[in-house]
């Protein structure tokens, strides 16, 4: 459904976009992760024929960005990230307008408008003036918006910032019944839990790379390898430091000293991780606890972003 | 490219502007000024005259007076409204969405200027009743005023084809607005300095004989104050062609360079509008 191949977007010297090869079949829920500035809203602007890629393209449903904008167009629903709303005009009259503009028959669009609204649940705004609804009801309409051609791709730049968590729950049911409808999904956030919730895909862009790819678990997988162990102690000592400074998989060791705790990164087998713990009672070591981190998708993000170097 | 009768822009921009109190007291001040111009020039005539009688030859004064006072308004409120139709959008954040709807570059192009003009049609047609009260004292033809607001409408177009251009091509509202007003300032006062600089310059480097001035002969056709003076008083261009020696109708070359620069304008528009795309259907 989506191939992009190479996407660079360079502006001088800077790349925005470096190299970026991605595919997505259909019906998949794509979740950007990254910092500002790290590339995600170039990508979805290339996507949605708003910038032109430097090298490389991108393929929607067999559309080239670059040479059918025109097609792509119609096989998208583009959100971005920033967006203002015509004063003057009504809630569904924003949503007739759009409609329009798509070539959409004026019969069909007053069917679909009060559809369209009661997805997004604003029915009972539906003659209310665009501009003094709420931000939360500004970003589910224009989500409405991005959905009255019925499009196959769904590019939503940030749909949930700046909104309050009633809000976000809201626009996360939604995007729950997108996905159910078979939508293609590409979104990005900044909270990250969210994506891990809805995305069968994650990929982490860094600097214009990215830098990691696949779905949440087979990236946390990706991290297992190296699990992260916190220790609390009755009383720190510095005997406890030394013991675990001098096991062969232990590395990035940390102590805390106010919770009488100390972590570490450990490369071993769990067969290793049952050793070291039976050992360190065998020392008597005074050990509280010995437990094993979870890892959520904040942590996998920077993880995976710690010493790339920004082009 | 296909031209959408039905212009979702246009049905818009239509919707969005007469909803607004702006418009509306727009039209009501322009009335308003044009009827105490009126009434007040028949009433100063009458009354110091003594006669209490309008004669055809003040009726004709009066038309070319406003005549001129509505070719000003023209130029002075087109840019005004067209130069901030792209940039506005831009600045409110709502061109990404337009841009990425399947409507041609075309499309929201032509929606944007008609919209525009629309409304200074509705303008001139609102003032129509005062402006043709000249015919209840004869001195006036229907051809002339028709001819006169042809012209009108041609100088419309185009200053709004040059509003949008700017408007789509410089970022900001204020700097489109400031270069549509230069253009302005340009054709409708600098040309007619150009036009004298010119004629100035041919009689000082010809001496005594007299040769063609095809550069003045420009400057004049594209001054729409000259030509606003030809339509009134035909005789005018006699006396422009006998200063240039060039017999060409000062009418035709402003209606051919008027239209070539809408056409340019819009084009420059269209390609410019969705900058980064190679290609925009």
């Amino acid at each position: 459904m989506i191939e992009i191949k190479g996407l660079t977007k360079k502006y001088g010297s800077f790349y925005a976009l470096n190299d970026l090869n991605l595919s997505l079949s259909e019906g998949t829920v794509f979740g950007f992760v990254g910092a500002n500035g790290a590339g995600k809203s170039t990508t979805f602007s290339i996507l949605a024929t708003l910038l032109q890629p430097t090298a490389g393209d991108a393929f929607i449903n067999g559309k080239s960005v670059k040479n059918d904008p025109h097609e792509v167009r119609k096989q998208i629903g583009y959100m971005p990230d920033f967006f203002g709303v015509y004063d003057q005009l009504k809630a569904d009259e924003y949503l007739d307008f759009y409609g329009a503009s798509y070539g959409i028959p004026a019969a069909k669009r007053a069917e679909l408008i009060p559809q369209l609204l009661e997805l997004v649940n604003l029915t009972h705004k539906r003659y209310e003036y665009v501009d003094v609804l709420s931000r939360g009801m500004k970003q589910r309409l224009c989500l409405a918006r991005s959905l009255i051609h019925d499009p196959k791709v769904l590019i939503l730049d940030e749909p949930a910032s700046g909104l309050d968590p009633r809000a976000r729950v809201e626009m996360r049911d939604i995007l729950k019944q997108l996905k159910s409808m078979g939508k293609t999904i590409l979104i990005s956030s900044h909270i990250l839990p969210e994506l891990a919730e809805m995305c069968d895909e994650i990929g982490v862009i860094d600097g214009g790379r990215l830098i990691a790819h696949g779905s949440v678990s087979d990236i946390q997988a990706q991290l297992k390898g190296e699990r992260l162990i916190s220790v609390k102690l009755k009383g720190l000592t510095d005997r406890a430091m030394r013991f675990f400074e001098e096991d062969p998989f232990v590395s990035g060791l940390e102590q805390h000293k106010e919770k009488h705790m100390i972590t570490f990164k450990y490369r071993g087998s769990e067969d290793d991780q049952m050793r070291l713990l039976k050992h360190a009672l065998e020392e008597q070591l005074s050990i509280l606890s010995f437990a094993e981190q979870e890892t959520d998708l904040e942590d996998v993000f920077m993880e995976i972003t710690k010493g790339v170097e920004t082009v | 490219m296909r031209i959408n009768v039905n212009n979702p822009v246009l049905v818009k921009e239509v919707k969005l502007r007469f909803r607004s109190l702006k418009s509306f007291t727009g039209i009501l001040f322009y009335l308003i000024a044009m009827s105490i111009f009126v009434f007040g020039y028949i009433f100063v005539t009458t009354a110091f005259t003594g006669t209490g009688f309008f004669r055809p030859d003040q009726s004709f004064l009066l038309f070319g007076l406003l005549t001129f006072i509505q070719l000003g308004l023209i130029l002075f409120i087109t840019p005004g409204l067209t130069a901030g139709s792209i940039s506005t959008e831009r600045e409110k954040q709502t061109l990404n969405m337009l841009l990425t709807t399947s409507q041609s570059s075309l499309q929201i192009i032509i929606g944007k200027l008609s919209s525009s003009i629309a409304f200074l049609v509705l303008m001139l047609i609102a003032g129509l009743p005062i402006y043709s009260l000249v015919f209840l004292f004869g001195g006036i033809s229907p051809g002339q005023l028709g001819l006169i607001f042809l012209f009108f409408f041609l100088t419309m177009v185009t200053v709004g084809s040059i509003g949008v251009m700017f408007s789509t091509i410089i970022r900001k509202t204020i700097v489109a607005m400031i270069a549509t007003y230069g253009t302005m300032i340009f054709l409708a006062g600098v040309t007619a300095f150009f036009f004298i600089i010119t004629i100035q310059v041919n009689m000082i480097g010809s001496g005594a004989a007299v040769t063609p001035a095809p550069l003045a002969h420009f400057w004049a056709s594209i001054n729409p104050g000259i030509l606003v003076f030809t339509l009134l008083n035909p005789t005018t261009e006699g006396f422009v062609n006998e200063l240039t020696q060039i017999e060409f109708p000062i009418w035709a070359g402003y209606t051919i360079f008027y239209v070539l620069i809408s056409a340019s304008a819009i084009l420059i528009s269209i390609k410019k509008l969705r900058v980064n795309m190679k290609r925009s259907k």
